[in-house]
């Protein structure tokens, strides 16, 4: 599938207190949030987030369980609308677009508890992450139109590119629901990945691994980016993860940002070691 | 005061809905199913009651009665027979196996009893003399109430109330609480889920029973489709209240009753089934789970 | 025979459904003159169920969500259809040709109606959308019901509950009311029906194994992950559920032009259930289960003549009992064990 190339964006003024890499300090971020809060019925869930992304990022959220990460992702993809504030992807305000519309627009992501199409084959899912670069019309479709053979050829051939960047294009005709739970994993990347994001949003994607399945997924993080020169925003609780490969870290707790900076800012902040640790007595274990 | 009679109507009819929605909801509540045979389950106690009364001479209480204890053992038996193996099986599955009970209570009716309308007589009245009263006036004999109303009113609140202090109070109503919410994590509180199930389809079919034997005192016609379209009808009203929930099925049936006779009355019988729909449908677009339903949003 | 070894499961699974179907046809075409005529007058009305099944399973099987009034759809074809079949007569004298556009007719009325209760109905889920489509149904057989329609040299006339169509005299009142359509020319043929019924299964797994079907599929399985990667579910959805009403709409028109009579009331709730019947014991999804349920419980009844009074009992009893025995893990297992033999016979 031929990746179309991307227009110039509009510039927007960089609020002086984010941190982006240097390599990326030339172009505008690929996200920006301002003010971004939301309320549950009388609970604020998140206030006054306020966080930006540079274009060849790996930036971590983190926080202890409840802090309102997932919460973040779900007003980012705009499965929540947010009470407040604005979001700029890519300098588009994002407000009037639907969960759908901000995946074109941009940003894909995976989910906490894995959300795969069961029963459609692996290959299937990553056709479906290909869906918006697949041009042909429903008619086309069903009268097997010439359109029809070169398209879904081109995206089969992309499909196992993809595959084959994970090592999985063995698996490509098995069910999704049947694949062992790494794979799973790693199949909802791709697939994400498919819809040819400027930002990919990774929700635990360590969960539930072993130690050297994590250092796989770390140079596999790592190994997107520098294909694909795209910005990650990942949530996490496996530090050595966090640590090893984000370079701008966000801590989130109680729906409030506590903290920002780079991995060695962010261990020696005693507001985040409070916050994870509780308040202890000094001096005391 | 014609205004008012329908009214009257409204709510009588509306009483007879709720009763049976009451069924609907509290199988939907705990099993999870649509379950379609419960209007098959009115017509069966309905003709129990009439074969009781009209054949074996039973006084109309005792007849009630037996239609109640018959509904019961036969609501329990067919949840142990047709739906209890399948509670593993998919939501479709039961549906389609609710409708083959369905199309099995109708035709098993239909060998037992024939398909000839029989009659149903007419149990609320007050012997006067010579002659029985069904009903009484008010207003100088403007407004006209049976007997049958009033007590089929009065049958639905008093059991609206003794259920929901059943299901508030009692340890088997908090059971079926629990199983509503988790059916799982119930299990592994100690309680008996099968047991729970068992019991709420007694009550549900006890139910329609007495709902059976007030429609067919109100509307006195009796054939094994009696059954059908009052069973829908409920469901309908059970899902406008807002399925799972008691004082849901009160408010649904009740409303349902009083549009379905209004619009009857005002609009024209022949399209007074098409009115209440309609009314169903504008009220699930503006508050998708019905009137007093949760809405339960999927955690993403 | 290689060439067959190498497409994939889906295609080869889809030609063997084709395949099978141009069997059944010769097959009742060389038998024709020794069917019982009772079976004669039921090939028509079991190609439409067959189509109404295949249509059905579309929405339930492919899409995922439970539709309880399909029969309404069926109803709009049967109507609009009909009525065009009827103002056409003079325009188009050639028969198969005005069955062929009265079908189109009936599919488009029904697709309209399909695309006018979608918008609304597919915003809920599972179960309140059942009771919805449910409610739906009804609603368009109370409408039917009350509807008179009449055509003259004026053009066409139509009112609601009662005959204001105030008709020329030469003219012809097609709809009226309760009694439906009477003197209909009985157009519908075994062939239009074999025909309709190659044409839907076409219909349908091209689209299922494009770009579209995929993409109903996703929205299935896991609504929330279409979205995210940037499906319009509303606009599937309402794919899914259009083609569905208008194959189910030119089933329709095909079934109320084998009879010379038709009224609303044959397309109830009962008749959207007996087609959802047919989809579940078919299997949700397979295409070539449908047709094997719609034609077998079409003929059961049929068949369970010799038991007279009984023979809707012994439905109802056949039916529980093979929902129960499908659903039984001991014998689910004893299929699976069956298949996995028989794979590994294959493959030595």
């Amino acid at each position: 599938m031929s990746r179309p190339e991307r227009k110039p964006v509009r510039l927007v003024p960089v609020p002086s207190t984010n941190k982006i890499p240097e390599r990326d300090i030339g172009q505008s971020p690929i996200l920006e949030c301002r003010h971004l809060g939301i309320d549950f019925g009388g609970l604020t869930a998140v206030n006054d987030l306020n966080m930006a992304i540079g274009r060849t990022e790996i930036a971590g959220l983190i926080g202890p369980n409840g802090a309102g990460k997932t919460t973040v992702f779900n007003l980012l993809t705009k499965v929540y609308q947010p009470t407040r504030g604005s979001i700029l992807l890519d300098g588009h305000e994002t407000s009037k677009m639907t969960t759908a519309q901000v995946n074109r627009t941009g940003i894909a992501r995976t989910f906490q508890n894995i959300r795969l199409f069961d029963n459609l084959s692996v290959e299937d899912n990553v056709k479906l992450g290909l869906h918006n670069h697949i041009r042909y019309g429903m008619f086309e479709g069903i009268f097997r139109l010439p359109r029809f053979w070169s398209q879904e050829k081109l995206a089969h051939e992309s499909a196992l590119e993809l595959l084959h960047i994970f090592g999985m294009e063995d698996m490509a005709n098995v069910k999704a629901g049947s694949l062992p739970y790494g794979a799973q994993r790693r199949l909802e990347i791709v697939r994400a990945l498919a819809t040819n994001p400027s930002l990919l949003l990774l929700d635990e994607p360590a969960a539930g691994m072993n130690p050297s399945e994590t250092s796989e997924l770390m140079d596999n993080i790592v190994k997107i980016r520098n294909t694909f020169h795209i910005a990650i925003l990942l949530i996490e609780h496996d530090m050595n993860l966090v640590m090893g490969i984000c370079e701008g870290i966000c801590v989130l707790n109680f729906g409030q940002v506590i903290a920002k900076g780079t991995p060695d800012e962010i261990k020696s902040n005693p507001v985040v070691i409070e916050a994870y640790l509780g308040k202890g007595k000094k001096g005391g274990k | 005061m014609t205004f008012l009679s329908y009214l009257i109507n409204g709510l009588s009819l509306g009483s007879i809905y709720a009763i049976i929605a009451l069924g609907y909801t509290m199988v939907y509540g705990i099993a999870k199913m649509l379950n379609f045979a419960h209007g098959d389950v009115i017509m069966v106690g309905a003709y129990i009651c009439f074969y009781a009364v009209s054949a074996y001479q039973l006084p109309p209480p005792v007849g009630i009665l037996l239609a109640m204890v018959v509904c019961t053992v036969l609501g329990m038996v067919i949840e142990r027979l047709a739906y209890k193996p399948l509670r593993q099986a998919t939501s479709l599955a039961v549906l389609i196996t609710a409708i083959g009970v369905s199309y099995f209570l109708q035709n098993s009716a239909l060998l037992l009893w024939s398909s000839t309308t029989k009659i149903f007589p007419n149990f609320f009245v007050i012997p006067r003399g010579a002659e029985t009263s069904t009903g009484f006036s008010l207003f100088d004999g403007q407004l006209n109430i049976s007997y049958v109303t009033v007590v089929t009113v009065l049958a639905c609140l008093v059991i609206m109330l003794a259920l929901t202090w059943f299901t508030g109070n009692t340890r088997m109503g908090k059971a079926m609480r629990a199983c509503s919410e988790d059916k799982g994590a119930a299990q592994l509180m100690g309680i008996n889920v099968d047991t729970t199930i068992s019991v709420t389809f007694a009550i549900g079919s006890a139910l329609a029973a007495i709902a059976g034997v007030l429609l067919c005192s109100a509307y006195p016609t009796l054939s094994p489709t009696t059954g059908s379209m009052p069973g829908i009808k409920a469901f309908t009203a059970a899902v406008f209240g807002g399925i799972g929930s008691i004082p849901g099925a009160l408010l649904g049936g009740l409303l349902l009753g009083v549009i379905e006779i209004l619009a009857g009355a005002y609009i024209g019988t022949q399209l007074q089934n098409a009115v209440v729909f309609a009314v169903l449908i504008v009220v699930l677009l503006v508050k998708p789970a019905g009137l007093l339903g949760r809405q339960i949003r999927e955690k993403v | 025979m290689n060439a067959i070894k190498n497409l994939n499961k889906t295609t080869r699974n889809n030609f063997l459904t084709y395949g099978a179907v141009v069997l059944a046809y010769a097959v009742v075409q060389l038998l024709m003159g020794s069917l019982s005529s009772s079976l004669k007058g039921m090939l028509v009305p079991i190609c439409a169920y067959v189509v109404m099944a295949l249509s059905l399973n579309l929405t339930v099987g492919v899409l995922g969500e439970l539709s309880l009034g399909h029969a309404g759809f069926m109803s709009v074809g049967a109507f609009s259809g009909v009525t065009a079949a009827m103002a056409l007569q003079e325009l188009i004298p050639f028969a198969p040709l005005r069955l062929t556009v009265s079908m189109l007719i009936g599919a488009v009325f029904a697709g309209i109606a399909g695309f006018l209760i979608g918008i609304p109905v597919l915003r809920l889920n599972g179960d309140y959308l059942a009771i919805v489509t449910l409610a739906f149904g009804e609603i368009i057989k109370s409408i039917i019901n009350n509807l008179y329609l009449g055509l003259d040299g004026k053009g066409l006339h139509f009112s609601l509950l009662t005959d204001r169509t105030a008709l020329d005299e030469d003219g012809l009142l097609i709809i009226g009311g309760p009694m439906g359509i009477g003197g209909i020319q009985r157009l519908s043929t075994f062939t239009a029906g074999f025909v309709l019924v190659m044409l839907s299964l076409f219909i349908i797994f091209n689209l299922v194994n494009s770009r579209t079907g995929r993409a109903i599929m996703a929205v299935r399985d896991n609504s929330i992950a279409a979205e995210s990667i940037g499906i319009n579910i509303t606009k599937y959805k309402l794919i899914a559920f259009v083609t569905s009403a208008a194959l189910a709409g030119a089933a329709g028109t095909l079934f109320a032009m084998n009879y010379t009579t038709i009224v609303a009331n044959k397309f109830d709730f009962n008749a959207s259930i007996l087609i959802l019947v047919f989809v579940v014991l078919g299997g949700l999804g397979n295409m070539f289960g449908s047709i094997v349920a719609a034609a077998a419980l079409t003929i059961l009844p049929e068949a369970l003549r010799e038991f007279d009074d009984y023979r809707m009992l012994v439905y109802a009893i056949v039916l529980i009992l093979v929902m129960l025995a499908t659903n039984n893990p001991a014998i689910q297992g004893f299929f699976a064990r069956l298949r996995g033999a028989r794979k590994g016979a294959a493959e030595q």
